[in-house]
């Protein structure tokens, strides 16, 4: 749109309907978008080389002879089906119980009024900015006292509460007219029915925007999985990759297959709720 | 009864004035701040059992931890013995201790380093995609792939580019004549390697944001200053900037905090080396805590940076509420 004067300085003046300065703009984001797809590229490359043909062409984009091995070999070698689960399983019940817990309370924030309601509002805004690194150490006490250290527990407790989720979802109900539970209450509707059968439905892109950003979150922690989880069997992608890296003296044919094995589901999920992605990102970086 | 009524004024009151400091709470708590309904005995219960669920986790994971590790900051436990009083023992060790002030600068030159390029660059590809570019979606969606990738995965994958022998990095630049750098095995150039990964994974993150804040800035503003014959740079420095710059404030300040939490990509790509060159506060937090088991100490090295995020997350305070152009 900033170019607009120029389309019609161009068409009065020369022929040529694309700009320089447009030219000049392709290029910059295709050059950028090479720099951003060439680390995948290699990556997924030397996953499908052999030993010796990455040592020998480790340049190549085009394995020379492609081979399923180091595939093969990763699983071979570590639980690495495990660490599949367990991601799955961390990162569904996280993100679940954010979507439940935040949603739950957002109605109270936005709706009920009940004494103290601003009050723990302002408490929640003030530690949304508070890094969970900081609140690590007494974490790790707590699930040590409570004997929840190296289980999957652990992991899943601390995340089932978001102060930013619920600010979020709290902001997001507070657009939703009131008249329709208004109607509702005459119908002689109670809290829970208003809320799961009014605000929860016409929620749904909120939820599905919150939803995706813990999700991917979760599913690329590394601190916490590092701090509470011990047993091989028990990892989670990033925990294992990271430990993976020590156990096979670098060999990087075997590390990569196993570094696009743990990329390829959050790509895929990318890829196909793109729209979810973006918008989490973009409310973020806005609030405020 | 006069009890009720005066809970409710002061209860407007506090709205009117949060509505005053986040104008965005505003535009949207319209009607709610204006119901003077008397409070309700149903509604007061129900409203604690929404808020139940979250408010446990909230209080075991939030609020206990951060007085938690206030009262660990100022005692010695190392998890077997019961824990001793230690006064400011552990923030006088902390200040003397060489590696502490190698981390802390280490930590501030990756955050303020790291974010103004990540601004700049993020702030000219969105500007760039937002005029007129066809196949916008196709950029972002390559721009974005970064960002949804684990920290680890992608620190992977970039030791294996930055490698001095087998690197495909070194190459490329064989080509223009450059000789092999020492990316992660020097101590000079161990920081900036960090760096460019991170601006590498960060940088579609922050362009998504700006271009979520480009599309809010009303197309009229640049029709008129066309019809006054402004060129683009000027369109740009007079219209765009000024009209962004809240969320690119905001942003900068996220991101400085974000980049003093940095552990994930100097524990995987360098492991903190070489010669304590990226070693970072975060990481001497896991260190003193599941390496020597200092709780204590670990839990002072915590509030140094709760004191840093603090300062950042007022300075934003501060500013947003200055700031006339939301």
């Amino acid at each position: 749109m900033i170019l607009e004067p120029i389309n019609v300085a161009n068409t009065t003046g020369k022929k040529k309907p694309i700009s320089w300065s447009k030219l000049c703009a392709y290029a910059i984001l295709s050059l950028g978008g090479i720099i951003m797809v060439i680390p995948f590229l290699w990556t997924v490359a030397a996953s499908f080389k052999t030993y010796s043909d990455l040592f020998y062409n480790p340049y190549r984009l085009i394995p020379t002879e492609w081979t399923w091995t180091n595939y093969v070999d990763v699983f071979r070698q570590v639980p690495f089906h495990l660490y599949f689960l367990n991601t799955i399983k961390i990162t569904a019940a996280s993100t679940l119980g954010v979507l439940v817990t935040s949603a739950l309370a957002a109605y109270a924030f936005a709706r009920l009024e009940f004494p103290g309601r601003d009050f723990l509002f302002m408490g929640y805004l003030a530690t949304m900015m508070i890094p969970r690194q900081i609140t690590l150490v007494p974490t790790f006490v707590l699930m040590r006292w409570l004997g929840l250290l190296d289980t999957h527990a652990s992991l899943i407790l601390p995340g089932l509460f978001s102060a930013y989720g619920t600010f979020l979802l709290r902001q997001f109900f507070l657009t939703i007219p009131t008249e329709l539970e208004e109607a509702a209450t005459i119908d002689g509707c109670g809290y829970i029915r208003r809320f799961s059968t009014i605000i929860l439905p016409l929620s749904k892109p909120a939820l599905a925007t919150l939803g995706i950003f813990i999700m991917m979150q979760v599913w690329n922690d590394f601190l916490y999985p590092m701090v509470f989880i011990q047993s091989d069997e028990l990892r989670t992608l990033t925990l294992g990759l990271s430990i993976f890296r020590g156990d096979v003296d670098i060999q990087w044919n075997l590390l990569m297959a196993a570094t696009t094995l743990s990329i390829v589901p959050m790509v895929i999920a990318f890829l196909s709720a793109q729209r979810f992605f973006v918008e989490g990102i973009a409310l973020t970086g806005l609030k405020g | 009864m006069t009890e009720p009524g005066s809970n409710v004024k002061v209860a407007v009151t506090i709205a009117n004035k949060r509505i005053a400091r986040y104008p965005f709470v505003s535009t949207l708590s319209g009607g709610e701040r204006v119901s003077r309904r008397k409070i309700n005995r149903k509604e007061t219960i129900a409203g604690y059992l929404f808020l139940a669920p979250n408010m446990v986790g909230f209080l075991v994971f939030m609020v206990f931890p951060l007085v938690g590790s206030l009262l660990l900051s100022f005692s010695h436990w190392n998890l077997i013995q019961s824990p001793t009083f230690a006064g400011l023992d552990n923030y006088r060790q902390l200040f003397e201790n060489p590696l502490f002030w190698q981390s802390l600068k280490n930590t501030a030159y990756f955050a303020f380093v790291g974010v103004p390029l990540q601004i700049i660059l993020g702030l000219f590809l969105a500007v760039l995609l937002y005029s007129n570019i066809k196949g916008l979606e196709f950029f972002r969606t390559v721009y974005f792939l970064p960002v949804v990738s684990s920290t680890v995965a992608v620190s992977l994958m970039w030791q294996w580019l930055f490698d001095s022998h087998t690197g495909l990095l070194n190459h490329v630049l064989g080509w223009f004549g450059i000789n092999p750098v020492p990316w992660l095995v020097s101590p000079k150039w161990a920081m900036p390697s960090v760096i460019l990964v991170a601006l590498w994974k960060g940088i579609g993150y922050n362009m998504v944001i700006f271009l979520a804040a480009l599309k809010g800035v009303p197309e009229h503003l640049y029709e008129s200053a066309r019809i006054d014959g402004a060129n683009r740079w000027q369109q740009f420095w007079n219209i765009t900037f000024p009209m962004i710059s809240p969320s690119t404030f905001f942003v900068t300040i996220t991101s400085i905090i974000n980049s003093f939490q940095v552990f994930d990509v100097t524990t995987v790509l360098t492991g903190g080396g070489p010669a304590n060159a990226t070693h970072t506060i975060v990481m001497m937090i896991y260190q003193y805590a599941f390496d020597f088991f200092r709780m204590g100490y670990a839990s002072s090295i915590a509030y140094v940076l709760f004191g840093i995020v603090l300062i950042f997350t007022l300075l934003q305070l501060y500013f947003s509420k200055k700031w006339v152009h939301y």
